[in-house]
């Protein structure tokens, strides 16, 4: 049954996928001025790395892969909610979420 | 109880010292300076004390205070050591100290510093008793470098005038290298013996297993070590400048106890000394060539101070030629008279100086002897004792030091006598040129000649009586100070029997004396001549007059290179030094503020940089595999 959808999808599919999300999330990361956007650029390669692990643990028949992917989704969840909360109190600071207020953070 | 009259004798001066250091300013002068003389008068009295009681039980007198380094199997107490030696030397420490002390509430009684002088002179005394008492070497060393630093501070007593505040320095650097001399044999016999305890190290040498290189070496630094501080070729240029401070001082410090601190400590280490022989030779030979030298240059000082200081030199040299012969007895008895007559010499210079106001040039004296008369004669006894007059103090025991020399070597015994006769020609050369003919000074100074108040004129006295009866503590019948010293001595010296040949020895001695002072009196009464002045000096003489030019010839070898190192360590190396320095400062400073750039607070230039860091190591790590 698994070797089956891998029969029907070759694992390279799942690469070139994650691979072009990864690069999506780094685009977006590097691009965007709008600091939601650049948060969900990072989620984009968080879940695009996921998305390789589960892959790789069922080529290798191996659960460590899904595991892991428990372990990084918890910790995304962590990270979003504080870097929401950071952001909320930028919002109400600056009256922006534009990355480039912010530096006047700066030492 | 012995232990606090014990304790009583070393501290009593250093009380005097305190109070007078501290509260001198507030009481009046009599006071300030009846409290120095009182405090050294106790420690001479207890020196007495300790005195008799060793003569009636033959038993030395020692007692450790407490433990004061302990390192490893290296031990050593703080103690204290009355024996023969030692006391010996108390007694005409405090004694001529207290004579000296005395003297000097009359002579320094104008000065505003009085309280501050006695002091010092209180503390010169302490450090001298603790010189003298310890029973170790280092103990000896803490006094050694306390009359040291004291006879600095009483050089530039008047440290308003440059040249004195020079001598003063010059003194304590001279004796510094001595010092470093005396370290080092100290350190050598530490690391042969692990202790520096007279009597151990005694026993140790005794045993004879010790390396006889190191030994000897340890010998010559010691003696290095005494040869700074008793004013010996080389190192005995200090000595005359040194009388730039008061004349009190000079006749102190400077003539009668602490340049003899060399020769007590050579006796005191005699049985090391005795095992080395070349070092006794080095001795003698250094000895018998500074009392020539010496005698040499004092033939044509002009200032009454310089003569004496030269003459000091020169007897100190003979001491030195006696103790380098094994002739401890010898020596120790020469300084015990040359301290008695030597300081009523500087005292009576003193008077002199004191009743002319401040002239110690004796082309400007003379025919001071019939406003002088106590002064005079009391310089005159003195006189005629470090000239060898029989049956003066000086006559016994210089001859004796002749006589041992005779036996031992001719050459040295031609050279001291020489030293010997010259003795005799300059110090009548002076009592002529001060006491004798017309007076030269101005007719300001004529109208105010007087005799020195009491105060001078006692000590005087007294030292003059001991001048004269003083070489009866060993004549040659009795040697009662050859008997004395004994205990502390491991080679016996033979007392000689007097023979056809020490007859003879003694009436040379004596002729030679009277050579040197007739052949003075012919020049300076019969044809009254008086000096020239600076400027016409020429030849041999002008050579003669500036000291040979040892001081040029140092400061040409010595203080010149120093100078032109220290400029160059200060022109060049130093500004060079600084630009390194200051070169990592300038680099880091430059680093910084280029690298500051790097964060200006784009997060999105951080983002680029994170990535592209991440990008780097991926890449290496895919190049590295």
């Amino acid at each position: 049954m698994i070797e089956n959808i891998l029969n029907i999808i070759g694992i390279e599919n799942y690469i070139f996928l994650t691979v072009l999300l990864f690069c999506i999330g780094v685009f977006g990361v590097l691009y965007r001025r709008n600091a939601i956007i650049v948060f969900m650029s990072i989620e984009i390669m968080l879940n695009a790395v996921n998305l390789l692990f589960v892959a790789f643990s069922t080529y290798h028949q191996d659960a460590e892969g899904q595991v892991f992917v428990f372990f990084s989704m918890a910790v995304a969840a962590a990270e979003v909610a504080v870097g929401l909360a950071i952001l909320v109190s930028v919002f109400r600071n600056l009256g922006s979420i534009d990355i480039d207020n912010l530096k006047n953070l700066k030492g | 109880m012995e232990t606090n009259l014990a304790l009583l004798l070393l501290l009593s001066p250093f009380v005097g010292f305190l109070f007078n250091i501290f509260f001198g300013k507030k009481v009046s002068k009599g006071i300030s300076g009846a409290i120095g003389t009182l405090t050294v008068v106790v420690s001479f009295l207890l020196s007495i004390c300790f005195f008799a009681q060793l003569n009636q039980n033959g038993k030395p007198f020692e007692i450790s205070l407490f433990d004061w380094i302990q390192v490893s199997n290296f031990k050593l107490d703080f103690g204290i050591l009355l024996d023969q030696l030692s006391l010996l030397w108390l007694l005409f420490v405090t004694g001529i100290g207290s004579l000296i002390h005395l003297y000097s509430i009359s002579y320094m009684h104008d000065d505003e510093n009085m309280h501050k002088f006695f002091a010092y002179l209180n503390l010169f005394v302490f450090f001298m008793i603790t010189l003298v008492v310890g029973n170790n070497l280092l103990v000896m060393f803490i006094g050694w470098e306390g009359v040291g630093l004291c006879s600095y501070l009483l050089i530039g007593f008047w440290y308003k005038n440059q040249p004195y505040n020079d001598a003063a320095k010059k003194a304590f650097i001279m004796n510094r290298i001595g010092d470093l001399g005396f370290l080092i044999g100290m350190f050598i016999i530490a690391a042969l013996f692990s202790t520096l305890n007279y009597a151990e190290i005694k026993s140790a040498v005794a045993s004879g297993d010790a390396n006889p290189a190191l030994l000897g070496l340890a010998a010559l630094c010691l003696f290095i070590g005494a040869c700074g501080k008793s004013a010996q070729l080389p190192l005995y240029t200090w000595l005359p400048d040194a009388m730039a401070g008061p004349t009190p001082v000079s006749a102190l410090i400077h003539a009668a106890t602490m340049v003899t601190a060399g020769i007590f400590m050579v006796t005191r280490m005699n049985f090391l000394f005795d095992l080395t022989p070349d070092v006794q030779n080095i001795i003698a030979i250094v000895g018998a060539i500074t009392a020539l030298v010496a005698a040499s240059i004092g033939l044509l000082q002009n200032d009454i101070k310089k003569v004496l200081a030269y003459s000091t030199v020169s007897q100190l040299g003979l001491m030195f030629l006696a103790l380098g012969l094994g002739a401890y007895t010898v020596a120790v008895f020469h300084v015990i008279t040359h301290a008695f007559f030597k300081a009523c010499l500087f005292l009576g210079s003193g008077s002199v100086i004191h009743g002319l106001h401040g002239e110690q040039d004796m082309r400007k004296m003379g025919g001071l002897r019939k406003a002088m008369p106590i002064t005079f004669w009391t310089m005159m006894i003195s006189t005629l004792a470090i000239a060898g007059i029989f049956p003066f103090a000086g006559f016994w025991s210089k001859d004796e030091i002749l006589m041992v020399a005779f036996g031992h070597n001719k050459a040295l015994w031609i050279v001291a006598s020489i030293a010997s006769i010259m003795t005799a020609f300059y110090m009548f050369r002076l009592m002529y040129l001060t006491f004798f003919r017309e007076f030269r000074g101005t007719e300001e100074q004529k109208q105010h000649l007087h005799e020195s108040p009491k105060l001078i004129t006692i000590p005087l006295i007294i030292l003059a009586v001991l001048a004269v009866i003083g070489g009866a503590i060993n004549l040659p019948g009795s040697m009662w100070l050859n008997h004395f010293l004994e205990p502390v001595l491991v080679a016996k010296h033979e007392a000689h029997h007097l023979g056809t040949q020490e007859f003879v020895l003694m009436g040379i001695a004596l002729v030679g004396a009277i050579v040197g002072i007739v052949w003075a009196n012919a020049k300076y009464i019969k044809q009254g001549f008086v000096p020239k002045e600076d400027a016409e000096i020429v030849g041999f003489s002008k050579t003669i007059y500036n000291k040979y030019y040892v001081d040029e010839f140092y400061t040409f070898l010595i203080v010149k290179p120093l100078n032109g190192l220290s400029n160059f360590f200060r022109t060049t190396l130093e500004p060079a030094l600084g630009k390194v320095v200051y070169g990592f400062g300038t680099v880091a400073n430059g680093i910084g503020s280029q690298g500051k750039k790097l964060q200006n607070g784009n997060i999105g230039l951080y983002l680029f940089v994170f990535v592209l860091g991440i990008c780097a190591i991926i890449t290496y790590l895919f190049i590295a595999q």
